[in-house]
């Protein structure tokens, strides 16, 4: 165990709000210097949380991205700026949080999280904070942080809707006493009268699996890439990570383990969901292929029943005289912000089988959305229908815009 | 009535409508007429089996229906069933 750390006096007039506060004081700061956070991705959630967490003095932070700064992260990822973009996120982060306090330790992590490296790096530290963008790395940060006994502080967004929790830390359910034992009628009444579950503080809490066992099947459920995100969204849930992630360490107040708190920016309301310990989880003994547990399969073993199609190769065989039906797969919402001038029909990716009678069998059809995603979906169902020959644009009209007609904005 | 509570991922498949008041005593006959209504999230819900899918949670006030009686969890008048699909955030394509 290493000495612990004492406050200098910079600091103690750097977090003299903190220390006023009868629940942390000089004690509860001390925690904090010595405490340690990972902080999986540097995006929407990540922002908020090394900001504050940084702010509030956690002593050791480590950072893991593979990012680099783009412009159209910016309208919620607030720790990045238009001075870092090309930046790689990790190095853009640590100079800001440096910026906002100087006297805490900053670890990078430039790769991505995987199931050879997440053990040595969650080992490292105290808690890990979930801010990652895809279903493989969530399941694979739960994993690890139950493999690492460590507590994972959990935060999700999509379009205007949040989820946070708090995994594999203490406070949790249990059955009351004689519970196995009850009858179907004493169960039934116990249920009525809310003593079927009591919360424990001591009970070892859920973790992810105990809330969704399994992930959706790619593309069931759109991206925010494809549906959008409110930028204010990620900035009130990530604090939420970040308030959490502090009361662990303090181990003050009452977390959200046990319990799922769903936001809806909306209608502005928060809701509490009661997250029991699933009976029929398996136990996590091991980190697995969490691509392949995602349903995601490296692209050259897929077979595709159309042909693939890259913008520079489109382009050129339309200056040769190419004269394909084109078909925009997007929303109204992005074909206002960009539309190809030669769209023959938009139709969302969805929907895209209700408008088949109007495409011609006897001409090639080029398919097209933002970056090539859904219009692979919507070849596949069209292909299903029997049409043969089909074109899905790869990198669509994002690389369209970068590579052909760079007067076109990008978003 | 049952007052039933649609994520934005599936309100495209329920005319944009965040809620959806339908009639029931357990939750699978909820569930049921709420489909009749909108048969295009059925797909959404329910695997190749007719099961309700692992990634979709459905709660009765703030309890999850899989620590209940699941489809068969009885409905009182007034009760509001939400239904919370699993989120991750930014990639895609």
């Amino acid at each position: 165990m290493p000495e612990e750390k004492q406050l200098s006096s910079e600091e103690v007039a750097r977090y003299s709000r903190h220390l006023i506060l009868d629940e942390v004081g000089i004690g509860g700061q001390t925690k904090l210097k010595n405490a340690s956070v990972l902080c999986v991705g540097t995006g929407g959630l990540g922002s908020p949380v090394l900001m504050y967490l940084a702010a509030a003095g956690v002593g050791r932070i480590g950072i893991i991205d593979f990012d680099v700064v783009d412009e159209s992260n910016l309208q919620r990822q607030v720790l990045h700026g238009t001075s870092t973009i090309g930046v790689p996120k990790v190095q853009s982060a640590k100079a800001r949080l440096l910026d906002i306090n100087p006297h805490i330790d900053i670890v990078l992590f430039e790769e991505p999280l995987s199931a050879e490296n997440a053990i040595r790096i969650v080992e490292q530290f105290d808690v890990v904070v979930d801010g990652t963008d895809n279903f493989p790395t969530r399941y694979l940060v739960n994993d690890a942080c139950v493999l690492c006994n460590k507590p994972n502080v959990y935060g999700s967004i999509f379009k205007f809707e949040g989820q946070a929790s708090v995994f594999n830390h203490v406070g949790g359910w249990v059955r009351p006493e004689g519970w196995d034992t009850a009858t179907a009628e004493e169960r039934k009444a116990a249920r009525k009268n809310k003593k079927d579950w009591i919360y424990s503080q001591t009970q070892p809490g859920p973790n992810y699996r105990d809330l969704y066992p399994e992930p959706p099947p790619p593309g069931l459920v759109p991206s925010c890439a494809e549906g959008g995100v409110l930028g204010i969204l990620p900035g009130v849930i990530g604090c939420i990570q970040a308030n959490e992630c502090i009361k662990i360490i303090l181990g003050i107040g009452r977390t959200l383990s046990g319990r799922m708190l769903a936001y809806d920016a909306l209608n502005m309301q928060f809701r509490e969901f009661k997250l029991r310990p699933d009976p029929d989880a398996k136990p996590i003994t091991a980190l697995i292929d969490y691509q392949q547990f995602c349903g995601i399969f490296p692209e050259e073993e897929k077979v595709d029943s159309f042909d693939r199609i890259s913008v520079q190769e489109a382009s050129l065989r339309m200056k040769e005289g190419w004269e394909p039906f084109v078909l925009d797969v997007r929303g109204a919402t992005e074909a206002e912000i960009v539309s190809l001038d030669f769209v023959d029909l938009r139709q969302p990716h969805t929907q895209v089988t209700e408008i088949a009678a109007k495409l011609p069998k006897n001409r090639d059809i080029l398919v097209h959305c933002k970056m090539g995603g859904r219009s692979a979906k919507a070849c596949a169902a069209l292909a299903d229908l029997g049409y043969t020959r089909l074109y899905n644009l790869e990198g669509g009209i994002v690389g369209w815009a970068k590579e052909i007609d760079t007067q076109l904005p990008t978003y | 009535m049952i007052t039933i509570r649609i994520p934005t991922p599936l309100r495209a498949y329920t005319e944009g409508k965040a809620k959806v008041n339908v009639s029931g005593a357990k939750v699978q006959e909820a569930l049921d007429a709420l489909m009749a209504t909108y048969p295009q999230l059925s797909k959404h819900l329910l695997n190749s089996e007719g099961q309700l899918r692992s990634f979709i949670n459905i709660y009765v006030g703030d309890e999850d229906i899989r620590f209940l009686d699941k489809g068969e969890t009885e409905l009182l008048d007034g009760d509001e069933l939400s239904i919370i699909p699993s989120i991750a955030g930014g990639q895609g394509a």
